[in-house]
């Protein structure tokens, strides 16, 4: 299959490795992914902190710049979540009628990541190696937005040599919310705070999520208190080979 | 306090009074375990009927209806309530409500009256109007009472006073009941049964000797005229029964068109509220009755912002709301800062929602943002209100009300800009990159100034790479299309 990558602006400046990893995986099972360039951001930031008609040029510019693709997969659960349903509703209440059909019509082909390798391409075995203790972190829009369940899991117990172990309380927010981390920093660094301990009484040595906006304040509290406890996206870690098993 | 008597006065913004509640180790501790035994509870129970997502369905379809002919049901309510006995009296905002229940307290030639726990009497500030007009209103809920008695704020829709510990309670007791009736027993200890005991001898005098009482309702059925109270502890129903008039203060979105509907709603509402099957006591009454109950029987129905509120398209779902308070058990930032932080006495997720509505956005302008969007109280509504969304939606509506001249409306336009074009965003990457190397020790950025300090001063972020996603494309991976 032919399938366009959303990167997502933040994983793009921030975590290029990433969409490295999308494209490595994808690539191993046999699809071609592109890259559209006019691509930038799916308004988000723009949206959620009240900022509605700035939010609307960027979704015309998602449309255009995905349209014609079969398939659009993106490595973040809460940029799928806004395309999914701010998307229309910003075109529903700013927008032209022929926004609204351009968004109702891309919509239903943009996926997450995990999403699509379970659902689309019916995959949880992708041929990754990666020999560690890892403890997943339902991200709030991947658990509650776009209702994910247990397929980063799926995936995760499918990779050789990995060990998946339970985190306390792992369904709850860890605080970052946008804009919330500087708005409401001391709430969010309260938050902070459990979930890191939640993270050391897990024991493992990698947390992972399907969103790196969280992983980033997560794993900007673990370094400030200097734990090992690295982070990682889920495609980095269905990516790696580690120790040759495929 | 404002023209309608919801917010505060002078209450700090949520961050600056969230701060002091985050400072306070033994609140946090006390609000946690609260909150959790209710959370599980609440789960637990919810499991036990296989058509819960269907009941769920029914009250949001219920509440919709009833909002779309919110006149008609209104009206059709106050012939009953007329019918069978009682009077019915409009009230458009906070003022007229506080100014027709004195007149009506006045009347009977009483000077105290008795109260059972109402969000409705909180919200227009009723006590505090009534004592300025000489009259005292005692609560009688354990924990109205507790609030009462240290000149406090309830800081929970359901448990107002689960900011307070045992000892606190106690010491509250000991010094402050002799003021308004019954003194505390001599020697009262922080034992839960003592301390019951002591709230029960002094409630007692009050329901024995009042003459007028007070409350609120959870539903009231449009077509039979009958008001329903649900509580934990009988004082609400002492209340309703033993005063010879009963004032009845209830905001205009909780009528329900049929004696019928309550099936779906009593079920959900103990079971979301406070984690049981059913609530211990179950009170409806219908007008009034010769040698049964009071003799008078007044319903004051409170607009105070609630058809603004209809009027919005996205917002009006918010009054579908049955205080069951599950929304403030589930939410994460409830959770470290308790009810106070939100400056209104609805607090939690719906506060969030349902106190810019009824006071103006701008008179609440933090509150809207006083949520991560984690979905959790959506998740948890029994009549499925979308939390997240009216909050963005609120969002929008604060932003508008500043009129896009502060630093973050300049900052996000100009982020707008960037964002709509890949060669200026391409820029700003490498601008990124190079001033976070810049910044950066060992690839990480460390403490920073001004507005950014807030994220730094917990968290480290990664020095942004050199080489973007879009940059690595172009040189390694666009040639081989």
């Amino acid at each position: 299959m032919r399938v366009a990558l959303f990167i997502t602006c933040f994983n793009d400046t921030m975590f290029p490795g990433t969409g490295k990893a999308v494209v490595e995986v994808l690539e191993r099972l046999g699809h071609t992914v592109d890259f559209p360039m006019e691509q930038t951001c799916c308004g988000q930031l723009h949206f959620n902190t009240g900022y509605r008609p700035e939010a609307l040029p960027l979704v015309d510019r998602f449309t255009r710049a995905f349209a014609g693709y079969e398939a659009v997969v993106t490595p973040s659960a809460s940029c799928a979540g806004m395309v999914r349903e701010g998307h229309p509703l910003l075109a529903a209440d700013h927008g032209t009628a022929d926004l609204q059909r351009r968004v109702a019509e891309l919509v239903p082909r943009v996926h997450e990541f995990t999403e699509f390798l379970t659902e689309v391409l019916g995959v949880t075995k992708v041929g990754a190696s990666f020999p560690h203790t890892v403890a997943y972190h339902p991200t709030c829009h991947s658990l509650r937005g776009l209702h994910l369940g247990d397929r980063p899991e799926r995936l995760l117990r499918a990779v050789a040599g990995l060990e998946l172990v339970d985190m306390p309380a792992a369904d709850s927010c860890c605080g970052f919310g946008g804009t919330f981390a500087v708005k409401n920093a001391d709430t969010s660094a309260a938050m902070l705070a459990d979930k890191a301990a939640a993270v050391r009484a897990s024991g493992a040595e990698v947390l992972c999520a399907a969103d790196n906006s969280c992983l980033l304040h997560i794993g900007g509290g673990l370094s400030r208190q200097g734990s090992p406890v690295r982070t990682m996206h889920l495609a980095e870690i269905l990516a790696a080979t580690e120790g040759g098993a495929r | 306090m404002n023209g309608r008597g919801v917010v505060w006065l002078g209450a700090p913004s949520f961050p600056v009074a969230a701060k002091q509640a985050l400072a306070d180790p033994q609140l946090r501790a006390n609000l946690k375990r609260a909150t959790t035994t209710i959370r599980d509870k609440r789960l637990a129970v919810a499991a036990e009927l296989d058509d819960w997502e269907a009941l769920r369905d029914a009250a949001a379809a219920i509440k919709k209806r009833t909002a779309r002919h919110l006149d008609r049901y209104l009206l059709q309510l106050e012939e009953s309530v007329t019918a069978a006995g009682g009077t019915v009296h409009w009230a458009a905002d906070a003022g007229e409500a506080n100014r027709i229940v004195t007149e009506l307290v006045r009347a009977t030639g009483e000077t105290e009256v008795v109260k059972i726990k109402s969000m409705a009497t909180q919200e227009i500030g009723l006590n505090e109007h009534l004592a300025v007009h000489g009259i005292t209103a005692y609560e009688t809920d354990l924990a109205e009472l507790i609030v009462q008695l240290g000149d406090d704020r309830p800081s929970h829709i359901l448990v107002p006073a689960i900011h307070k510990n045992r000892t606190e309670i106690r010491d509250l007791f000991a010094a402050e009941m002799a003021h308004w009736g019954r003194p505390a027993p001599e020697g009262l200890t922080d034992a839960p049964r003592e301390l019951a005991e002591a709230a029960r001898r002094h409630l007692r005098e009050k329901f024995l000797t009042a003459k007028v009482a007070v409350s609120g309702a959870n539903f009231a059925c449009a077509d039979t005229g009958t008001v329903v109270i649900v509580e934990s502890e009988g004082n609400g129903r002492m209340c309703l029964t033993l005063p010879e008039t009963l004032i009845t203060v209830m905001g205009i979105e909780k009528v329900l068109p049929s004696w019928s509907e309550l099936e779906v709603f009593l079920q959900l509402l103990p079971r979301s509220s406070t984690g049981e099957r059913m609530n211990p006591y179950t009170s409806t009454f219908t007008g009034t009755t010769e040698g049964d109950g009071p003799s008078a029987f007044h319903l004051v129905l409170l607009d105070n912002g609630r058809t603004d509120t209809l009027a919005d398209r996205v917002g009006r779902q918010v009054l579908a709301c049955i205080r069951c308070s599950a929304c403030l058990n589930v939410c994460p930032v409830y959770e470290r800062t308790g009810g106070h932080a939100y400056g209104s006495v609805y607090p939690g997720p719906i506060g969030a929602v349902l106190t810019p509505q009824l006071v103006g956005p701008e008179h609440a302008a933090s509150l809207p943002f006083a949520s991560t969007l984690c979905g959790a109280c959506y998740e948890a509504c029994p009549v499925k209100i979308d939390i997240p969304r009216v909050l963005t939606h609120l969002r929008a509506e604060v932003v508008e009300a500043q009129g896009g001249r502060t630093a973050e409306a300049l900052a996000l336009k100009a982020a707008g800009k960037v964002l709509d074009s890949p060669h200026l965003f391409a820029a700003a990457q490498k601008a990124a990159a190079l001033g976070g190397k810049a910044l950066a020790r060992k690839g990480r950025i460390g403490r920073l100034p001004g507005p950014a300090a807030g994220w730094s001063d917990t968290r480290d972020t990664p020095a942004p790479p050199a080489e973007s996603f879009r940059s690595w494309w172009r040189k390694n991976k666009e040639d081989d299309r």
